[in-house]
């Protein structure tokens, strides 16, 4: 029984998560013909709130004051950092189903972040076919878009996207959460993980003022495309709120990770002290 | 006993305020001893391992393996123990056999000699490589044990838990199993301990028998001493307060 | 016959035992059919008049179409029955003294009869407590409603159950049933309702089997079904009768497969 083990610290988290991710795509890839056609699957159901906004715009010209370019400005960012976290976290999918099966035990003895573990469960190439619509929507919308496009607004742009995505990386982990609390309950956490990147295709002003601010201050998913957007389009605040928010997204998907970083860590600590 | 490798002093593990699953249990196991742990279901085996490897913290009580607190140095425990779970496989399911190993590999990290000398020695005792490339769903439960035990030894662990090992398997497969046990506490002193309903297991290879029941030891003590002029089922079965047990001496 | 009965009522069962889950699905429901109200909201604020609908009957449409989801399988991407073709166990279902499509039909009546108890309530509720909603109050709309919704399901049933058997002959239907999945979540107006989509591509989704799942149901609640509940009726039961002959026809061919090949 030797031990040469100098080095006590677990296996870096992201290194882990990459490792498990490609033993799940090469499990995945023994289904072939059922992975392309789900991969269809997946493609043709992120075209079909595309084709809603589509269908609305043929009878009116704007929503809130905006385009169809504009909103579909909207709907390109907020998918595209959905689909991008889709497919990084949504593992976590699969947390009620690993403490009901006791594989989250499994998890528990192994010199890894569990975090890792439970993100990286059951990934599948199939979840990049969420990202071909909003990619072309995103590219056809900046291409009709009457925008000035400067080096802050082409920045902000690209901003949008990967604070989205940081946003719905930790929205997909805080609601995760949920399972460990309820193991029934997490198609309520599909309410705010599908829901929000549902809410925010469209111009945030639909919800009116009371819903609107909730949907900025308690549970910040206007920060995903809404206030960004904003300063891109060139709009002013319906709700009237301060300028300088809508710079605020990299604040905003800091806090909300920092949240879903000790949230997960409360839950698991939870789990160890009252077991499934 | 000098620094026992396992030491609980008052290991108590209390559900929802007032199920007491493990009461106030007190264990010293030795580096290099083969511990058998008995007892009828619900007596509180599972919640003691799930105490001892991390997975569980207790209400209260002194817990220390291998030198770590389960509580707190899940991750530094994580790296010294094995777990072998008879009904659940570790291993991934629909890829080959040795690519589960490769990932342990990776995880624990084992220095690349080291694996390959362990994985070498393993495939040879364990008789792995008809099935080394066979994806894990395909193998029969005799073959997957034998790949759950590799799995949980690749990285030379100071302890290691099997929970119900022998359980499903043929007479052979129970046999080569405890051959194989038994020969590795002798060859590394690595630390065993095992639950078990099986009798013939505990007679095969156990030095000392740990009973548990309703959260509380009910023995401990070397075999032998166990028997005295009895023969061990009975015995087993007194402790097992007369509930029916597997039986499956052969 | 009473066979079948049993079925159903243990199938009911068995998803009334899971009451927190489906709870906690309801809640979903409920959110999403406030945000699609919340959408048609602002749509016909500056169309009041769009497709005959007005405001409030756009918003109980996104109310009771969520409630419908579950009952009528509209995300089902798998059913009991893909599995046990996978894995051979199938088999034994065949050779069975019931008949096999009824008795599937009978397992998931009984797991859509539970779903509407405990789903599809609770977000029409809700959604007439948040807006303004236009749910009759004589008994006559209810009535033909829930026959609409009767065939409605079987259609729903058929065109699951056409899914599954894919699986006899390509041993996986998750692919196709995932694509059915994508199809039905549009074509049976949960996106948006169908009476909005202009031009032909509207026009061709008012006559799809889909189109009497969810629409046709509300539309009669509503009182809004052009051709009215005798139309809505016709329309259904053709559909419902083609496709559940059509899953005869294939059930049969499945079992001449299973002989012939030995599963």
């Amino acid at each position: 029984m030797a031990d040469t083990e100098t080095d006590d610290r677990p296996y870096w988290g992201p290194a882990a998560y990459l490792l498990l991710v490609r033993m799940w795509m090469r499990s995945a890839s023994q289904y072939r013909v059922s992975l392309v056609l789900t991969t269809l699957a997946q493609l043709f159901t992120t075209c079909l709130d595309l084709i809603a906004i589509l269908v609305i715009y043929t009878h009116v010209q704007t929503i809130a004051g905006f385009t169809l370019p504009e909103t579909l400005y909207l709907y390109g960012t907020t998918r595209l950092a959905f689909g991008l976290s889709d497919i990084v976290a949504s593992g976590v999918e699969d947390l009620p189903t690993m403490i009901r099966m006791g594989d989250f035990d499994l998890v528990l003895i192994r010199p890894v972040s569990s975090l890792a573990q439970v993100l990286a469960d059951q990934f599948t190439p199939k979840r990049f076919g969420k990202l071909v619509t909003p990619v072309l929507t995103l590219g056809w919308a900046l291409h009709a878009l009457p925008v000035h496009w400067t080096a802050a607004r082409i920045a902000v742009c690209v901003g949008t996207v990967v604070c989205g995505f940081v946003l719905y990386c930790a929205l997909w982990v805080l609601t995760g959460c949920i399972s460990f609390v309820a193991v029934d309950a997490q198609e309520v956490a599909n309410s705010f993980t599908y829901g929000s990147e549902n809410a925010t295709e469209y111009p945030l002003t639909i919800f009116g003022r009371p819903l609107g601010l909730a949907l900025t201050f308690v549970l910040p998913v206007a920060f995903v495309t809404w206030q960004p957007s904003l300063y891109v389009l060139g709009h002013a605040d319906p709700f009237g709120l301060p300028g300088f928010l809508r710079f605020a997204s990299p604040l905003a998907a800091a806090l909300l990770s920092g949240l879903a970083a000790l949230a997960w860590r409360g839950c698991v600590r939870h789990y160890r002290s009252t077991g499934s | 006993m000098t620094d026992p490798i396992i030491l609980a002093e008052g290991l108590t593990k209390t559900f929802n305020g007032d199920f007491t699953a493990v009461d106030g249990i007190d264990l010293r196991v030795a580096a290099g001893e083969l511990v058998g742990y008995i007892g009828p279901n619900g007596a509180g085996k599972s919640t003691t391992i799930k105490m001892l490897t991390g997975i569980l913290t207790p209400t209260s009580g002194l817990l220390r393996v291998a030198g770590f607190e389960p509580q707190r140095d899940r991750v530094k425990l994580a790296r010294r123990i094995g777990v072998v779970f008879g009904q659940r496989t570790t291993l991934w399911w629909d890829l080959p056999l040795k690519d589960s190993f490769t990932l342990l590999q990776r995880l624990y990290k084992i220095p690349r000699q080291r694996y390959e000398e362990n994985l070498a020695y393993y495939v040879d005792a364990l008789d792995l490589g008809p099935f080394l490339d066979r994806p894990v769903r395909q193998l029969s439960l005799g073959q997957r044990m034998r790949g759950d035990i590799t799995a949980a030894l690749l990285h030379d662990p100071a302890v290691v838990y099997l929970d119900e090992p022998t359980i499903g398997l043929d007479v052979v497969s129970k046999h080569s199993v405890r051959e194989f046990l038994s020969e590795l506490n002798q060859r590394t002193g690595t630390t065993i301990l095992l639950t078990t309903h099986d009798i013939a297991d505990i007679e095969r290879l156990c030095t000392r028998v740990v009973a548990i029941d309703h959260g509380r030891v009910t023995y401990d003590g070397s075999i032998e001493e166990l028997r005295a002029d009895r023969d061990l089922e009975t015995v087993v079965r007194e402790l097992y307060l007369g509930r029916s047990l597997v039986d499956t001496t052969e | 016959m009473r066979v079948y009965l049993t079925a159903v009522r243990l199938s009911l069962r068995r998803y009334l035992a899971y009451r927190s889950s489906a709870l906690a699905g309801a809640f979903t429901n409920t959110v999403f059919g406030c945000l699609r109200a919340l959408v048609l909201i602002a749509l016909w604020k500056q169309k009041p008049e769009l497709s005959g609908w007005d405001q409030t009957d756009a918003v109980t449409y996104a109310f009771v179409t969520q409630g419908l989801v579950t009952p009528m399988g509209i995300f089902m991407n798998s059913t009991e029955l893909g599995p046990r073709i996978r894995s051979g166990d199938v088999a034994v279902d065949l050779y069975r003294p019931v008949d096999f499509q009824a008795w599937w039909l009978s397992l998931d009546l009984g797991r859509a009869l539970g779903a509407g108890m405990l789903r599809t309530v609770p977000p029409v509720v809700v959604g007439s407590l948040l807006f303004p909603v236009r749910l009759p109050t004589s008994p006559l709309p209810w009535a033909e409603f829930v026959v609409c919704c009767g065939i409605g399901y079987l259609i729903s049933f058929g065109l699951r159950y056409l899914a599954s058997l894919v699986a006899f002959w390509t041993m996986d239907e998750r692919g196709t049933a995932s694509i059915l999945v994508a199809v039905g979540m549009f074509c049976s107006g949960l996106i948006i309702p169908l009476s909005i989509v202009p031009g032909t591509l509207g026009a061709v989704l008012l006559h799809t089997p889909w189109a009497a799942v969810a629409q046709m149901p509300i539309n009669v609640l509503l009182g809004t079904q052009s051709g009215g509940f005798g139309y809505a009726v016709a329309f259904a039961s053709v559909w419902a009768v083609l496709l559940l002959v059509a899953g005869r026809l294939v059930t049969d061919a499945a079992r001449h497969k299973v002989v012939v090949q030995g599963g």
